[in-house]
């Protein structure tokens, strides 16, 4: 068994950084369900709207960060559109109509972009600046673009729990989480609440689409893989719960990252290499289904999530 | 207002005539279409015994509709390559039979539904909607990294299976065939709805705090229905493969659980022929606005988005008015 | 002298630094019509959720026919014998009335699973839940869809599901609740007949209703029984009358 420990300490900070991405899409989704108890499938379009806005405006521009304001501006604006439009007339329905209409929302975005941009993917080039490896503490050399996202991805975790716990639209937040009409009877906007926590939301997904796509490629249809495994994150960390959200992104990332690498590693020591590489493989892509599963079984509400 | 009843019968009468028509005027690929729509119009009517009854929002039935594809798939192409499916601890040889091919998709897809419910069903509510969906993500990049069967690329199967007595290869041989298992299908939700076990899962979705204070077991009438509900798609879905000669990964996305529930949405929750009216309707805007634009998503996104915010009971619901409380 | 049927012994429910539930002590004989009344937050939900099965407490016990079922769910409970019924209607609304009351009725027979035979072809279901609702007055009604119902109405199906589970005690929840005086009146001299068939644990708000059932009452004030005893006893009780009206009174 030759695994060495520059390919483990790697494998952990690429769990990390998919595992901090996917974050930002939970964080918007939990936030979402947890305020307007609000399930979007819809989510996953503003991802691949912010990948877009700023492929396209890094284009134009050549900024990389005037592409990433870019993504933000639009993801959060399409998502203030969508709110008003759409959403708002779902707050009152049950589950079943929020998920056939940011469904059909899915259709309308994925057809409309392809339509707008075709079917090929474009490309979003990570900018001069931020290539090239970095050397760590330990001697390892990593990919520094990474690194920047694992920052920027602790960042916004600090920035909204400074926003939950020290702000005032926090406190709505968490009032609203609790009791919507008890809000609304103390005479918080409920209208704009909702539309400000819905841009929010919105906004993270785009950023979060437009740092990955940087990475892989920007296409239609990218948001919704991303969009599922978010969904994995909530069931793991618990609907409304920031914190959940964060270790359930944590803990998914990295699954999914070291379990993909090591798993048929790991059978090669008791079965044939290709024997070994099939099943290795196929468990670890059912390696978070099954996390998932685990937490379930011991938690129905997720680790960090309301106990009934 | 139509009575519902007529209605269905319409539907039906309907979409046997027109393969007969298509058939007198040479057109097979109308009989095709009408298979394809028979088919889906089952995987929804399945997806409906959970969703419609029981309240489930199941948003991974694709799961069975897969399961039961690749079932199809496994068996006939183990029997087209001459080759067991397995030799240890005994041999079990590949089979080009519809009937022991469906019979080892429904077992196979109940068994998935047995397992994915007790698990999902532990959950209620956007837990449980997210649930079925990541499940039916797990069996779609599982089937993925398959490579034996194909993997991303999927399988081929070259010939039609075997049906006692008939030509398969026979558009409208195997457009009966679908339709007649649809029909019998149809016939046994009916029952199950009426009967006392549909009786208890409907006042389930209702008012489920009345469930356990008479007396009964609400998660175990919902674990069965789901069971059903996920034999019954599992059947779909060895049909579709058989119709296609092909099964692919596809069958598992989240893309196809959707549109299960969007041919239930189209034609009505919870009526018995909803499903049925969706199916076909999907299909003819498929084909049709297909036809005049490769984006015809769009259409039926606005479609569908139309219906589900101003006409909830869906098609049937249009047409046939407010639900008669059936006894 | 006679077991009760129903028990609670010492039960305790704290929510957070709320007591909800302080030392309850009631017990229901058969043949009686046990009221429990009390002011508005007194606890009188959290007391019936755990004696029906919804809620566990923290501490006590909660006894029917001598079984100890402080443990059990309320599935369990309703097939040892408990009907309750809901302050709030829990009807299935699309159904009709009929089919509501056979849902008690498939309970009460334990047979869900069956699944191709209509459920109205079996005869036995079927003059259960008539009987019921012949006995509610409801049986002109019996296809109508339940939300076609008005509200004295729908009290009245609540009463009938409950009668088709033929229980060993009625636990009801503000069964006067939203009724006139006429509604009141005729479902007080429906409960009055029916204590001889099971006794009834009866929370109530409707004081002349609970006047003229009771045979005895307890008198729950922030979640504690400050007093039980006959009509008289607490329609003259000082420490009673204080609880509802304060110490002015």
């Amino acid at each position: 068994m030759l695994m060495s420990t520059i390919l483990i300490i790697e494998q952990i900070l690429n769990g990390l950084q998919s595992g901090i991405m996917l974050f930002l899409m939970a964080a918007g989704l939990t936030l979402i369900f947890g305020v307007m108890g609000l399930i979007n499938l819809a989510h996953g379009s503003l991802y691949m709207i912010g990948a877009f806005a700023a492929a396209a405006v890094a284009g134009l521009t050549g900024s990389f960060v005037l592409a990433l304001i870019a993504a933000m501006a639009a993801a959060a604006l399409a998502g203030v559109l969508v709110e008003m439009l759409v959403i708002r007339r779902l707050y009152a329905t049950d589950h079943l109509d929020q998920v056939l209409a940011t469904f059909a929302l899915i259709l309308i975005f994925s057809e409309g972009t392809r339509w707008a941009f075709g079917s090929f993917p474009l490309f979003l080039d990570i900018p001069d600046y931020l290539s090239g490896p970095v050397t760590l503490p330990c001697g390892i050399q990593y990919p520094f673009y990474r690194l920047v996202l694992i920052c920027v991805g602790l960042l916004v975790a600090v920035g909204l729990g400074l926003l939950i716990t020290q702000t005032r639209l926090g406190v709505q937040i968490r009032a609203g989480e609790n009791d919507r009409e008890m809000i609304a009877a103390l005479g918080v906007d409920i209208s704009k609440l909702y539309t400000l926590v819905f841009a929010l939301g919105a906004a993270l997904a785009g950023l979060a689409g437009a740092l990955v796509g940087a990475i892989q490629s920007v296409q239609v249809g990218m948001g919704e893989p991303v969009l599922i495994l978010a969904f994995v994150v909530i069931v793991i960390g618990g609907i409304g719960s920031i914190k959940g959200a964060l270790i359930g992104a944590l803990l998914v990332g990295l699954t999914d990252t070291l379990g993909g690498v090591f798993l048929p590693q790991l059978f090669k020591l008791f079965m044939e290499p290709s024997a070994a590489q099939t099943s290795g493989s196929a468990l670890a892509s059912m390696s978070i289904y099954i996390l998932m599963g685990a937490v379930l079984i011991w938690r129905p509400t997720g680790l960090f999530g309301a106990r009934t | 207002m139509i009575r519902e009843r007529y209605l269905n019968g319409l539907v039906l009468v309907l979409l046997f005539a027109v393969p007969l028509w298509a058939l007198s005027n040479d057109e097979p690929f109308t009989i095709t279409l009408a298979t394809r729509a028979v088919i889906f119009a089952l995987a929804a009517v399945g997806l409906n015994i959970a969703l419609g009854l029981g309240g489930l929002v199941s948003l991974g039935h694709a799961a069975f509709f897969g399961i039961g594809g690749y079932a199809m798939g496994i068996l006939a192409y183990h029997a087209q390559t001459y080759t067991p499916l397995m030799e240890f601890p005994f041999v079990i040889e590949g089979t080009k039979s519809m009937p022991v091919i469906w019979l080892v998709a429904m077992v196979t897809s109940g068994i998935a539904a047995l397992l994915i419910g007790l698990l999902s069903l532990r959950t209620t509510g956007v837990y449980f909607i997210m649930i079925t969906l990541a499940f039916g993500q797990m069996f779609y990049f599982f089937s993925i990294s398959w490579i034996a069967y194909g993997g991303e690329d999927g399988l081929s199967i070259y010939i039609r299976n075997d049906f006692p007595g008939l030509n398969t290869l026979v558009p409208i041989n195997f457009f009966a065939i679908c339709f007649a298992i649809l029909c019998l299908v149809l016939i046994i939700n009916g029952l199950i709805a009426r009967s006392p076990f549909g009786l208890a899962l409907n006042a389930a979705r209702q008012v489920p705090q009345r469930i356990q204070t008479v007396g009964l077991d609400p998660q175990r009438l919902k674990l069965v229905a789901f069971v059903i509900s996920g034999v019954v798609t599992g059947l779909a879905g060895a049909l579709f493969a058989d119709l296609n000669r092909f099964v692919s990964p596809t069958m598992f996305s989240w893309q196809m659980s959707g549109e299960i529930m969007i041919f239930i949405i189209l034609g009505g929750t919870a009526r018995l022929c909803g499903p049925v009216v969706g199916a076909v309707v999907f299909v003819m805007l498929e084909h049709f606005l297909g036809g005049l634009s490769e984006y015809w998503h769009i259409y039926l996104g606005t479609l569908l988005l139309l219906v589900v915010l101003f006409a909830r009971g869906g098609l049937v619901g249009l047409i046939a008015g407010r639900e008669v409380a059936h006894d | 002298m006679t077991d009760p049927i129903l028990a609670t012994h010492n039960l305790q429910k704290s929510f957070g630094a709320l007591k909800a539930t302080d030392n309850v002590s009631i017990d229901l004989y058969p043949g009686e019509i046990h009221a429990v009344i009390g002011p508005n937050g007194a606890g009188k939900s959290t007391l019936i959720a755990q004696i029906c099965g919804g809620l566990k407490p923290d501490a006590g016990r909660v006894e029917l026919l001598g079984q100890d079922v402080t443990h059990t769910n309320t599935l369990t409970r309703a097939k040892a014998g408990i009907a309750r019924t809901f302050q709030i209607s829990a009807l299935a609304m699309e159904d009709t009335v009929l089919q509501n009351v056979l849902l008690g009725a498939v309970g009460a027979v334990g047979s869900p699973w069956r699944f191709l035979r209509p459920v109205l072809a079996d005869k036995a279901l079927r003059s259960k839940a008539n009987d019921a609702l012949k006995r509610v007055g409801l049986q002109d009604d019996a296809a109508r869809r339940t939300s076609d119902l008005s509200h004295g109405q729908r009290r009245q199906l609540e009463v009938a599901v409950a009668l088709t589970l033929e229980p060993k005690a009625f636990v009801m929840d503000e069964p006067m609740a939203g009724l006139g005086a006429e509604g009141s009146k005729t479902l007080t001299a429906f409960l009055d007949g029916l204590r001889n068939e099971a006794p009834i644990l009866l929370v109530e708000h409707d004081m002349d209703a609970v006047f003229a059932l009771a045979d005895r009452i307890s008198v729950l004030v922030y979640g504690q029984i400050i007093e039980t005893g006959t009509v008289d006893q607490i329609r003259s009780s000082k420490a009673v009358r204080e609880a509802y009206l304060g110490s002015d009174a």
